[in-house]
């Protein structure tokens, strides 16, 4: 996995609540076998029309705004489990998804691919439309060491939450399975006292 | 204090905890499908590992299968690659596979239980969000992403963390031609689709256990359609009852010594919940859904809400909606025209299902404008239908039996909604594009759906019944 440390870049905004995952990567774009590419389908269906002609001031076409960091909605990543939403978001270049709160799976698929979903609160998320609607190309600051999203031009911080054991994930590159891999060894011990394994199948 | 159901299925899977950290889960059994497992198994493949315990992981083929003509190759390049990765890593790493063909193949969601895999005070995950579905049998089972499958299928755990619990209690009696579907389309129009993001959730009261087992998966399956991670209901008799001599279930002494632990399975009298919530099933009537996501829902004779209504003050994204889906504030939707019907998936895609739609249109006909989709949840379930006659009956009204599969709920397959074009569905997602690129859902039980078809526009299956 890609090491997360810090982030300064402009950001892309997205009003939009409860954005669900079949408007992130619609199902049509499910059919790979591999983990590529699907950054080119990103918000399929918001980005073209159904002439395959760009809409111009979708955000993510709109000239105004660029950057690394999504800025969304609550409720962001609603929906089906489908990973290819956090594939699709990190491979179209996006590195932070900024919401004022997070579905759960996507949350958990985004932190194993190495995209970080910063939670703030509601009045945060509000201040951050609103200075990037007045100055489109503002920039943001995403310390994740710091656990600080710092809007430098103002003097403007909030702190948010992450798990310490993802964090330390993010910030040294190690992903969750080599850690389970170590415990083999106490899952099989398990396995003598468990209701349910392979002799009751 | 004592224990939540969730807690007591729980502390019994926990391997390992670590301080600070998450906790190993162990994992009972394990589903896969074709779409969220490819990249999983090059995952292992690249790690050069093997499959931990090959046989609690059970394989189908479902998302992205035709709905006819299942003996035929695949007509869809990608599709058919996809199916044939799936059958190829099976092989491989000794998974039993229930791929097209099989006498056992069907939505993951549908086999799991109807097979008897699915058990109470289990612990089930599978790449894919409805996987609480099985949560009706007292399980705690919940969706991952493509990276926790390959976790699971190198080491049977996940890392994970403890969610809060919820209780959700539904006192009373259900009206005539109220649903379970109906009844959880109800509670997350009341809570909305972020109401229980964090949670675990467990159904309670009256008119939960007055469900069957097949209700109470319908219940357990939009579990996630309001955000919580799973949801799950205390076995009993009913449980037990539908159990019984089912593939996969214990026999004989098996049997009984499995029902002394699943006795044990329910929420202690003094157990505490993060959060309770009660409503009253005399409160509900069969619901209907008219914006694009479960919790934009209402009574089927109620008028369209205004964006003042609009849960959590989400009134941008509430208008948003009206607008894709060109439906007006303040107007019914009874009588509305409808030229698409879809039935079948994993939230109302089994034989309880199928023997309501077949009550409704027993005699009646389908309205010439009308296409409708009716597609079983299973192979199992399509050769029940023919057995008990519902194929007759639906044909002699106009329709047709599908074979089984995902179809029209995700449209992954040509079983697609046209753009612009309203569908009554009976699956548990109404998102922009979820049945085709501009389609538009609305959200509702088997009997509205079947009788939406009979009539030709939204209507009241009350009047009939
Ligand atoms: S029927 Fe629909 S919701 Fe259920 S597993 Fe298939 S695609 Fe998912």
């Amino acid at each position: 996995m890609k090491i997360f440390d810090k982030l300064i870049s402009s950001v892309v905004p997205l009003v939009d609540e409860n954005i669900d995952t079949d408007q992130i990567i619609p199902a049509r774009f499910l059919k790979a076998t591999t983990r590529e590419g699907f950054g080119e389908n990103l918000f399929r269906d918001w980005r073209f029309d159904d002439q395959g002609e760009m809409i111009k001031d979708f955000p993510l076409n709109n000239k105004k705004y660029a950057g690394k960091i999504l800025l969304a909605g609550k409720n962001f990543g609603c929906g089906s489990s489908r990973e290819h939403a956090a594939w699709a978001i990190f491979d179209y270049g996006f590195r932070v998804v900024v919401s004022s709160y997070f579905a759960d799976i996507f949350k958990n698929n985004a932190l194993n691919n190495g995209l970080l979903p910063v939670q703030v609160s509601e009045t945060f998320l509000e201040t951050l439309f609103r200075n990037i609607e007045d100055n489109p190309r503002m920039e943001v600051e995403v310390n994740l060491k710091a656990q600080l999203i710092i809007l430098p031009g103002m003097a403007l911080s909030e702190p948010f939450e992450i798990n310490p054991f993802k964090k330390h994930c993010l910030l040294t590159g190690k992903d969750e399975f080599e850690f389970l891999l170590d415990h083999l060894e106490s899952i099989q011990e398990y396995e003598k006292r468990s209701f349910y394994t392979l002799e009751t199948f | 204090m004592g224990k939540t159901l969730f807690d007591k299925v729980w502390n019994q899977h926990v391997v390992r905890e670590i301080n600070d950290g998450p906790l190993v889960l162990y994992i009972d059994r394990h589903f896969i499908h074709e779409v969220t497992s490819p990249q999983a198994f090059t995952g292992l493949k690249e790690k050069g590992l093997q499959v931990f315990r090959p046989k609690q992981t059970i394989a189908t083929a479902d998302h992205n299968v035709p709905t006819y003509d299942q003996h035929l190759p695949i007509k869809n390049a990608l599709s058919r690659k996809q199916v044939s990765t799936l059958t190829e890593n099976c092989k491989t790493y000794g998974i039993e596979l229930y791929g097209l063909g099989h006498p056992f193949q069907g939505i993951v969601h549908v086999i799991g239980p109807e097979l008897g895999i699915t058990q109470p005070g289990m612990t089930i995950v599978c790449g894919d969000s409805h996987t609480s579905t099985h949560g009706a049998f007292g399980t705690i089972a919940f969706g991952i992403g493509t990276s926790e499958v390959l976790h699971v299928l190198a080491t049977q755990t996940l890392l994970q963390y403890k969610p809060k619990t919820m209780q959700i209690n539904v006192e009373g009696v259900l009206q005539n031609g109220v649903s379970a579907k109906d009844l959880i389309l109800y509670i997350i129009s009341k809570i909305g689709m972020g109401g229980a993001t964090g949670y675990f959730v467990e159904y309670s009261g009256q008119a939960i256990r007055n469900l069957s087992m097949e209700s109470r998966m319908t219940v357990c399956n939009m579990s996630i359609e309001m955000g919580a991670r799973g949801g799950m209901i205390a076995p009993d008799k009913v449980t037990f009852e539908y159990l019984k001599n089912r593939e996969f279930t214990p026999r004989g002494n098996a049997l009984e010594n499995m029902k002394s632990y699943w006795d044990s399975l329910k929420t202690d009298e003094d157990a505490v919940f993060h959060q309770e919530l009660t409503f009253h099933a005399d409160d509900i009537a069969p619901m209907i859904t008219f914006g694009t996501n479960p919790g934009m829902g209402m009574g089927v004779d109620e008028k369209v809400p205004s964006s003042e209504h609009a849960l959590n003050g989400e009134t941008y994204s509430f208008d948003k909606s009206l607008n894709y889906m060109n439906i007006d504030a303040g107007k019914p939707l009874l009588g509305k025209k409808v030229n698409y019907v879809f039935i079948g998936s994993c939230t109302n895609g089994r034989i309880e299902d199928l023997r309501q739609v077949a009550r409704v249109v027993k005699g009646r006909k389908k309205a010439p404008n009308i296409t409708a989709l009716i597609v079983p949840g299973s192979r199992q379930v399509e050769v029940m239908a023919r057995k008990e006659g519902i194929d007759k009956i639906l044909e002699e009204a106009g329709f047709e039996l599908r074979q089984s599969g995902c179809s029209a709920c995700l449209a992954m397959n040509e079983d697609k909604i046209p753009k612009g074009e309203y569908c009554v569905s009976t699956s548990n997602r109404n998102f922009e594009g979820r049945q085709g690129p501009g389609s538009r859902t609305l959200l509702a039980s088997p009997l509205t759906a079947a009788y939406t078809a009979i009539k030709g526009y939204i209507a009241d299956v009350r009047e009939i019944l």
